[in-house]
């Protein structure tokens, strides 16, 4: 924390402890961002490996065929899954879709922007990235 | 003079007396001469009413006088007692000790804004964010010299915006707002839920110029709908309703 300045920085920014789901799926957003951020730049790493033949592309498969692969890559698969559908959310959101209306507010003021069906989406996007995961680990553990 | 001098004597020698305590912790941070912020902790007794802000200016009666706190009308109008209480941004006079379900109260200046003292910060960017966005209705100066025009609204226009009009400027909206944290040139969500509150009213003629000032890369679209600015309003103002109504504007789904 810059202490003069008062700037939390990127701690205070992926902080997601104290403003409830929306802050947890903002934090989980950016995250899920970065990691697919990082597939992308290793999945063309991944077909760059054709390049050498046969063997050098079955020589990097291999690399998903471990556990860790495997566990990585259902990773991937709930990341992938989390940042599409809380992408649908927020750009929803984003063209004032489920944000309520505006009103005069009554105490205690519960925002109309943070809703249930925003809490809705949000849990959703949770869940259906638990399935897929777990269903990818199905597949790639399953016999 | 006299009078009142002793009145404030009177006054600075009769502790509040309550059997419950709660450990205060305040931060202590003077930029001219301290290196880190530090927290300085007092046992101050209280009641089921009483509020954050007693309790810091009891600890400036009673134990030390040099806590530097900013507040005004203790009563939620004036927005100046903003600060971090329990880790989330909230007024001190809006807070009572009560309804923190605490035995510790942590304060702490608010985030995202340069430290004066202690718990004081300085409002000098939002003030700036603010008036930029030309926070005043936009009409024809002929318009507004002939005193017989009067500007009439139905409710349905007025419920458009009057929520957005309850903002008093105390920051804590910015203060949570996690852009905030990493853009120092970010508008910020009190400037700009106050730039949906002239776009929306139905009196003004200044939209078009307002949302070229937030068309900005620093501006509306930094933005990424975390909500946090809305969970901490004291007033019910939603800047997070306000944001997304504006990019409708932008983004041509309202005219």
């Amino acid at each position: 924390m810059d202490n003069e300045n008062r700037r939390e920085g990127i701690f205070g920014m992926a902080n997601p402890g104290r403003f409830g789901i929306e802050r947890v799926a903002y934090w989980l957003m950016r995250l899920s961002g970065l990691g697919l951020l990082a597939y992308f730049v290793a999945h063309i790493y991944e077909t760059s490996t054709i390049l050498r033949g046969r063997a050098g592309w079955d020589d990097f498969l291999a690399l998903t065929q471990t556990t860790e692969g495997h566990i990585v890559l259902a990773i991937v698969i709930a990341m992938c899954v989390f940042h599409t559908v809380n992408g649908i959310r927020v750009m929803l959101g984003h063209g004032g879709v489920g944000v309520g209306k505006p009103a005069r507010p009554d105490y205690p003021y519960d925002p109309a922007s943070q809703n249930y069906r925003h809490k809705i989406g949000i849990y959703s996007a949770i869940i259906l990235a638990a399935i897929a995961m777990m269903y990818g680990l199905a597949v790639m553990f399953g016999e | 003079m006299a009078q009142v001098s002793s009145i404030a004597n009177e006054q600075t020698s009769t502790p509040l007396s309550s059997p419950k305590t709660i450990l205060l912790r305040i931060s202590r941070y003077n930029p001219e001469h301290d290196e880190s912020s530090r927290f300085m902790e007092f046992d101050v007794p209280y009641q089921r009413w009483t509020t954050v802000l007693e309790a810091i200016l009891e600890v400036k009666k009673h134990f030390d006088h040099s806590v530097a706190v900013r507040y005004s009308c203790r009563q939620a109008t004036c927005g100046s007692c903003g600060m971090i209480i329990n880790g989330k941004p909230r007024l001190a006079c809006f807070t009572k000790i009560s309804e923190l379900n605490s035995e510790v109260v942590t304060v702490e200046p608010m985030n995202n804004f340069p430290i004066i003292r202690d718990l004081a910060v300085k409002f000098e960017k939002l003030f700036e964010s603010h008036q930029k966005i030309k926070p005043y209705l936009v009409r024809d100066d002929t318009e507004l010299e002939t005193d017989q025009k009067e500007f009439l609204q139905s409710p349905e226009e007025v419920e458009q915006y009057i929520q957005f009009a309850n903002c008093i400027k105390c920051g804590l909206c910015n203060s949570a707002c996690p852009t905030m944290a990493t853009d120092s040139s970010f508008v910020g969500p009190q400037a700009l839920a106050q730039a949906y509150r002239y776009v929306a009213d139905s009196r003004d003629k200044g939209k078009d110029s307002r949302l070229k000032i937030i068309d900005d890369s620093h501006g509306i679209w930094r933005c990424h709908f975390a909500g946090s600015c809305s969970q901490v309003c004291p007033k019910g103002v939603d800047p997070a309703m306000g944001i997304q109504l504006l990019r409708g504007y932008l983004l041509g789904f309202r005219s």
